[in-house]
């Protein structure tokens, strides 16, 4: 038996510097877009969601973004190194969470500025369908099968989503174009942001990303344990079960 | 502040989503780790 | 054997296999038809309003499709799985390619069969008004939205048939997906029967949506079945 150690941790000098990073960043977002920043001339303090949900939503697109890089990395390397496999899936995780918070924090300041929690506008419709796709696709990944099986299907899931979501967007897009000639959404480049507004909303997206990259190098890193564990585990069965007929003789 | 409401909701839904995750993988992270060994723990 | 038989060859014995299955068991004919006739009929008891009903009809019947679809694919890989029939398909060295093509093609004919069904219902049921200039556009649509959603269906499919005993997971993956085809086939058929006065032309814009749709899906079938299927 070779000697083990179970000494390592989750975290490494680079997930902590990104960690702190984001910790800075996210106190300045809760400062700055609470109290520091003004009111928008037409919005009012309702801009103040804009420093939390606009980081949200990008964070949620990069996500499956990395997603599919990850899945298209996977099925094109001819090692089908398992990093790849456990990235999309990390990723995927978070983005699903954030896709989510997008969407609630939106429908709230689509209640104050266009008077309903929701309007049938594309990149609206688009981020839901987003949503229920890679719910299906973490429901893929939990189907169970070999390592090899759940990173093979996942994959083409992902590279699937890909074809499905610029489908459903153009559709959106031509259906709504026919009933209103303008988005609801249209009049969000009318705020009118000044240097710290500005700032605070980059300091926000920075933020959110290195929160974003924090979750998924943890993530994986969990994620990696726990295919470790499954498969020491299946080898201790196998080994029991081969000690079991080895008695019997 | 008008709104503060539905502001403090978006901050505190949020934020809080987020520190849930944190904590969460956390956890999760230092229960494992004291299961699997260390040569399984690539970039230690 | 070892010759590789082609992929047209796969895809017409694998239909033919599929179709003369249902045409022995008739299941989708004597349970799938009945629940997409009865679908109809409750869309009439929630809406009830003839003239909502009239405006919507193209809608609905294109949502007993999708419901029924999720029904036929769940049916046409239950066949395979149940004997390990695609398994052995996949080892006997069949080209997945071929086996997609051939799925589909028969999800295809059943589900035309089932369209024609529906839109004789919705001229009963729903009083909408057959056009002469319409046919041409509402045939097109048929053909092509069926193509896409026979394409999906099948893609989806086979990746659930893989993984036991998980047929709720094909509608939540599905669903999404086949989105556009109903907007499409929804609105196209609207022109076609000039509901709220819609005209004819408006709706060939959606047959291209339709026809872009069904090429990507099975383009990325034919490459992609093979390692869904794939154990």
């Amino acid at each position: 038996m070779d000697a083990q150690t179970f000494n390592a941790r989750v975290a490494t000098p680079t997930t902590r510097l990104i960690g702190a990073l984001a910790i800075v960043s996210m106190a300045w977002v809760v400062i700055g877009g609470l109290i520091v920043t003004p009111k928008d001339v037409d919005q009012g303090d309702a801009v103040r969601i804009m420093y939390v949900h606009v980081p949200t939503a990008w964070v949620a697109y990069l996500a499956f973004i990395v997603t599919a890089l990850a899945s298209a990395c996977w099925l094109l390397s001819r090692k089908h190194s398992m990093g790849f496999d456990r990235v999309a899936g990390a990723s995927a995780e978070v983005g699903v969470i954030f896709m989510a918070m997008t969407l609630l924090s939106g429908s709230l300041w689509g209640r104050i500025t266009w008077g309903s929690y929701w309007a049938w506008d594309p990149r609206l419709t688009t981020t839901s369908f987003l949503l229920v796709t890679y719910i299906g696709y973490l429901a893929v990944r939990g189907l169970g099968g070999s390592l090899e099986q759940r990173a093979r299907r996942s994959a083409v899931i992902a590279l699937l989503a890909v074809l499905e979501i610029p489908l459903v967007h153009f559709s959106v897009l031509m259906w709504r174009s026919l009933h209103q000639k303008a988005s609801v959404l249209s009049g969000d480049g009318d705020i009118k942001m000044d240097g710290s507004m500005l700032t605070t909303l980059l300091v926000g997206v920075i933020g959110f990303t290195c929160t974003f990259a924090w979750l998924v190098m943890h993530r994986q890193r969990v994620l990696a344990m726990q295919d470790a564990m499954q498969m020491t585990q299946l080898d201790a069965a196998l080994r029991e079960r081969a000690d079991e007929s080895a008695g019997l003789k | 502040m008008d709104h503060l409401g539905f502001i403090a909701v978006v901050y505190g839904a949020t934020f809080a989503v987020i520190v849930t995750l944190v904590v969460r993988t956390l956890s999760q992270g230092r229960d494992l780790a004291s299961k699997v060994a260390d040569k399984d723990k690539p970039w230690t | 054997m070892s010759t590789q038989l082609s992929l047209g060859r796969v895809a017409r014995a694998v239909a033919a296999k599929d179709l003369r299955i249902e045409m022995r068991s008739r299941v989708v004919i004597n349970q799938v038809f009945p629940f997409a006739g009865l679908v109809m009929v409750m869309f009439a008891f929630a809406l009830d309003n003839d003239d909502v009903l009239t405006r919507v009809a193209g809608g609905l019947v294109w949502l007993a499709t999708l419901f029924s679809l999720i029904i036929i694919i769940q049916r046409s890989f239950a066949v395979d799985t149940a004997d390990g029939a695609l398994e052995a398909q996949r080892v006997a060295g069949l080209d997945p390619a071929g086996i997609f093509v051939g799925k589909a093609l028969a999800v295809m004919v059943q589900l035309v069969t089932l369209e024609i069904m529906l839109f004789v219902a919705a001229v009963v049921l729903y009083r909408v008004q057959l056009h002469a200039d319409g046919a041409v556009l509402l045939v097109t649509c048929v053909v092509s939205a069926t193509a896409g959603l026979s394409f999906v269906g099948t893609l989806y499919g086979g990746l659930t048939a893989g993984s036991r005993g998980r047929e709720t997971l094909l509608p939540l993956l599905m669903l999404p997906v086949v989105a556009p085809v109903l907007i499409g086939a929804t609105r196209a058929t609207e022109s076609a029967f000039n509901s709220g006065g819609a005209a004819v032309s408006d709706g060939w814009p959606w047959v291209g949506v339709l026809v872009v749709f069904a090429a990507v899906f099975g383009l990325g079938g034919i490459l992609s079945f093979g390692s869904l299927i794939e154990e």
